[in-house]
């Protein structure tokens, strides 16, 4: 057991802190506008603190891929509150895949404007009838001339009325296997025959949309992969995903806010942290976030030791980190009483009102991503080798 | 960094594993638990490999290792539900003892000493038990004192001030409890002869802290069995023309536990290492390390037996065996819920 990243390292996390320190005033708050947003990003490509590893000829800082220096630059941001890189699907989920899979043309196109943040991306994977078992998908595309032309539904496409393009799976080869039928598309999303409907969700924000696609015509190359290997594609950022939303460290952030909370409220007259019940529901949380980070060190030595197996580890990341998010928002409910059911405009709501919305947004998550059943699906299938169901008789 | 086992680790536990698999299967333990036998062929063997040695330094006649072995070897303690005085006398003991009694140390590394705990009273006294200390005098009563073979107790007052007493000093009577694999005893103090080891509470809550994570441990090796014992058992089993593991609502039985269990593993892990290395850390994280694995073990003790249906309940199976471990590894040093009002405590959230 060595828990150090060691001397080196420690310079680094300097430099982080220093770099942190000096440019606090230009990081963007929550009251930013766009501009804003997108200069401080620039600013840390600049700088090496996001796109780190992304090769400078496609518009990244092009360092070295480290692991431990990338989770330094994460514990320092997330430790000092300041904004870190932009996020979103463009970002974290298309450019990965294309640096792995992505052509030369489609590296040089659209890399350098999607993590500037010039480029925003919409994922276009679920449909109505493609849910959990998303290889299912019946959006198609057929070749007509040198353009594919593509009709069909999405849904659950988050961003779709802000993003300039599309990452889309649709089916290319109708006779093949499920599997092997489906290829992944890049498209503008002014393309005519594009209708984007706001679908409103429980918190009471349009987070998602229905998309409509009638005769959606998209030049041939802008496919990733080739044709038929678009589940491959999109398989290798769907584990990405996972990783992203079962994130200890977000949870961390929230039980202190928590802590703070319940150290300020008052349930007749006595603060709520005083309040045995609830007191032991915040540990027992705390235990099970510990429990939680220590996995994910684990799974952080694994890919710096070869030879540690941390499959098993990774596997269950989703499906306990989400549960263990909505089991924290719902705490900080409990502990306000009515108070936590105040929403909207209203002037005794409690931190914005982020209790609510996120003890429904995290439960979005446990549905989102692949549902908790099908994380327990693959935990048993793929972590013990228990046997799939069978298919029903035809 | 590294945040694993390491290859000398490894063999360790391998070399355990295979003693434990050969020599003690669950055919011997029963034989221990019906009082048939008691545990002190085991202790021999485990003495053969050194393990009542482990964390005793080597200037002692130990091996000199550290929290992270000692937690190894009570995780497959705790897997093969093993009966020994390994965390009394192996761990908790020489922890207490260190530069006191060395010359008992050196015979607790000869596996030839066997001290037992008695940290109930200091902990949360129950019923009328209660122990006080007056000159070099003990009385009172302590319940579910460890090990009923034990030549000397380690004994915490109610004011956790530690003392040694000599087991043919004391009246004691064996305390029957659900779980056969341990024994434990009720130590009558009546003007006893005590020798004082520490009045400063720091000596007794560190022998405390590395007790809890030895148990820790305990519970996520036998937690780990049982999860392993439910998965195979469904594999094997068929109902309805199939095997019960390809059913749906069986696999997310099994899915739930490991989920639950999985990061208990490195919970112990860390718990250990900050045990030796990091002493701010060490006591919030072996609170709610025993407290979270003790809810987690309670889960897969209750769902590994239901995934084994009726044959779960039967003594034929033995699944009873890891039941009852991690039932008494839940409440021995501290409930969860006395734990999570101690990590309260400890951060400043309670008083």
């Amino acid at each position: 057991m060595d828990l150090s990243f060691g001397a080196e390292y420690e310079t680094f996390r300097t430099e982080v802190k220093d770099f942190i320190a000096n440019n606090r005033e230009s990081a963007p708050t929550s009251r930013s506008n766009a501009a804003a947003a997108k200069q401080w990003q620039k600013t840390l490509i600049e700088n090496g603190y996001t796109a780190r590893t992304i090769p400078d000829a496609y518009g990244g800082y092009g360092a070295k891929p480290d692991i431990i220096q990338s989770r330094i630059i994460a514990e320092e941001f997330a430790d000092s509150g300041i904004q870190g890189g932009m996020g979103g699907q463009g970002i974290s989920m298309l450019v990965p895949t294309l640096l792995e899979v992505g052509n030369e043309e489609q590296k040089l196109k659209f890399v350098k404007p999607t993590i500037e943040g010039d480029m925003v991306w919409c994922q276009g994977y679920s449909e109505p009838g493609a849910g959990s078992d998303l290889a299912s998908l019946r959006t198609n595309a057929v070749m007509d001339g040198d353009e594919w032309v593509i009709n069909g539904q999405k849904i659950w496409t988050s961003t779709a009325h802000l993003a300039d393009w599309i990452f889309c799976l649709v089916r290319t080869e109708p006779d093949a296997k499920k599997h092997h039928g489906i290829s992944f598309l890049l498209f503008s999303m002014d393309t005519p025959g594009i209708e984007i409907r706001p679908l409103v969700d429980m918190t009471g924000v349009a987070n998602f949309n229905e998309v409509f696609f009638t005769d959606v015509r998209v030049p041939a190359h802008q496919i990733v992969g080739n044709r038929g290997q678009g589940w491959q594609v999109a398989n290798s950022i769907l584990g990405h995903e996972r990783d992203m939303l079962g994130n200890p460290d977000a949870a961390l952030s929230r039980l202190n806010s928590l802590i703070e909370l319940m150290q300020k409220e008052t349930i007749a007259g006595e603060k709520a942290i005083d309040h045995p019940v609830f007191r032991d529901r915040l540990m027992q949380l705390q235990g099970r976030i510990m429990a939680m980070r220590f996995n994910d060190m684990r799974i952080l030595s694994s890919r710096l030791n070869e030879g540690q197996d941390a499959s098993l580890a990774r596997l269950i990341v989703k499906l306990q980190g989400t549960e263990l998010r909505h089991d924290l928002e719902g705490l900080a409910i409990d502990v306000l009483g009515e108070l936590g059911l105040a929403y909207g405009d209203n002037e005794y709501t409690r931190n914005n009102g982020t209790w609510q919305s996120q003890y429904m947004y995290q439960l979005g998550l446990i549905i989102g991503g692949g549902t908790s059943q099908i994380q327990k699906n693959i935990i048993s299938e793929r972590g013990l080798e228990m046997p799939r169901e069978p298919r029903p008789a035809q | 960094m590294e945040f694993g086992l390491s290859q000398e680790q490894t063999l360790l536990q391998d070399s355990v594993n295979r003693f434990l698999n050969e020599q003690v299967p669950l055919d011997e333990v029963r034989k221990v638990a019906t009082a048939d036998k008691n545990d002190k062929a085991v202790w021999q063997g485990l003495a053969e490999l050194g393990i009542p040695a482990l964390i005793i330094p080597e200037d002692k006649g130990g091996v000199g290792l550290g929290a992270v072995e000692a937690a190894i070897i009570s995780e497959l303690l705790g897997y093969h539900v093993t009966p020994s005085p390994f965390i009394s006398s192996a761990i908790m003991a020489p922890i207490a003892l260190a530069g006191k009694r060395d010359d008992l140390i050196a015979n607790i590394a000869a596996g030839t000493c066997r001290i037992g705990i008695a940290f109930g009273e200091a902990i949360a006294a129950k019923d009328k038990a209660g122990v006080s200390a007056s000159g070099n005098k003990l009385s009172g009563l302590s319940l579910f004192a460890l090990d009923i073979d034990a030549d000397y107790y380690l004994v915490a007052t109610n004011d956790q001030q530690l003392y040694l007493v000599a087991a043919d000093a004391v009246e004691r009577k064996n305390m029957a409890t659900i779980d056969l694999t341990r024994t434990t005893c009720e130590l009558v103090f009546d003007n006893t002869a005590a020798e004082l080891i520490s009045n400063d509470t720091e000596d007794f809550n560190r022998a405390l802290d590395i007790g809890r994570i030895m148990l820790a441990a305990d519970t996520l090796g036998a937690g780990q069995n049982m999860i392993d014992q439910a998965v195979s058992y469904a594999k094997e089993r068929e109902q309805f023309d199939r095997p019960i593991a390809s059913f749906q609502a069986v696999k997310h039985m099994c899915a739930e536990m490991t989920a639950g269990l999985e990061p208990c593993r490195s919970m112990v892990w860390y718990a250990a290492h900050a045990y030796d290395h990091l002493p701010e850390e060490t006591r919030l994280t072996t609170c709610h390390t025993k407290a979270h694995i003790s809810e987690v073990g309670k889960f897969v003790a209750k769902t590994s037996t239901e995934v084994h249906g009726g044959m779960g309940f039967t003594d034929l199976v033995g699944l009873h065996y890891w039941f009852k471990r991690i039932g008494f590894n839940r409440q021995l040093l501290g409930s969860p819920e006395l734990l999570r009002q101690q990590a309260a405590k400890l951060q400043g959230l309670a008083a």
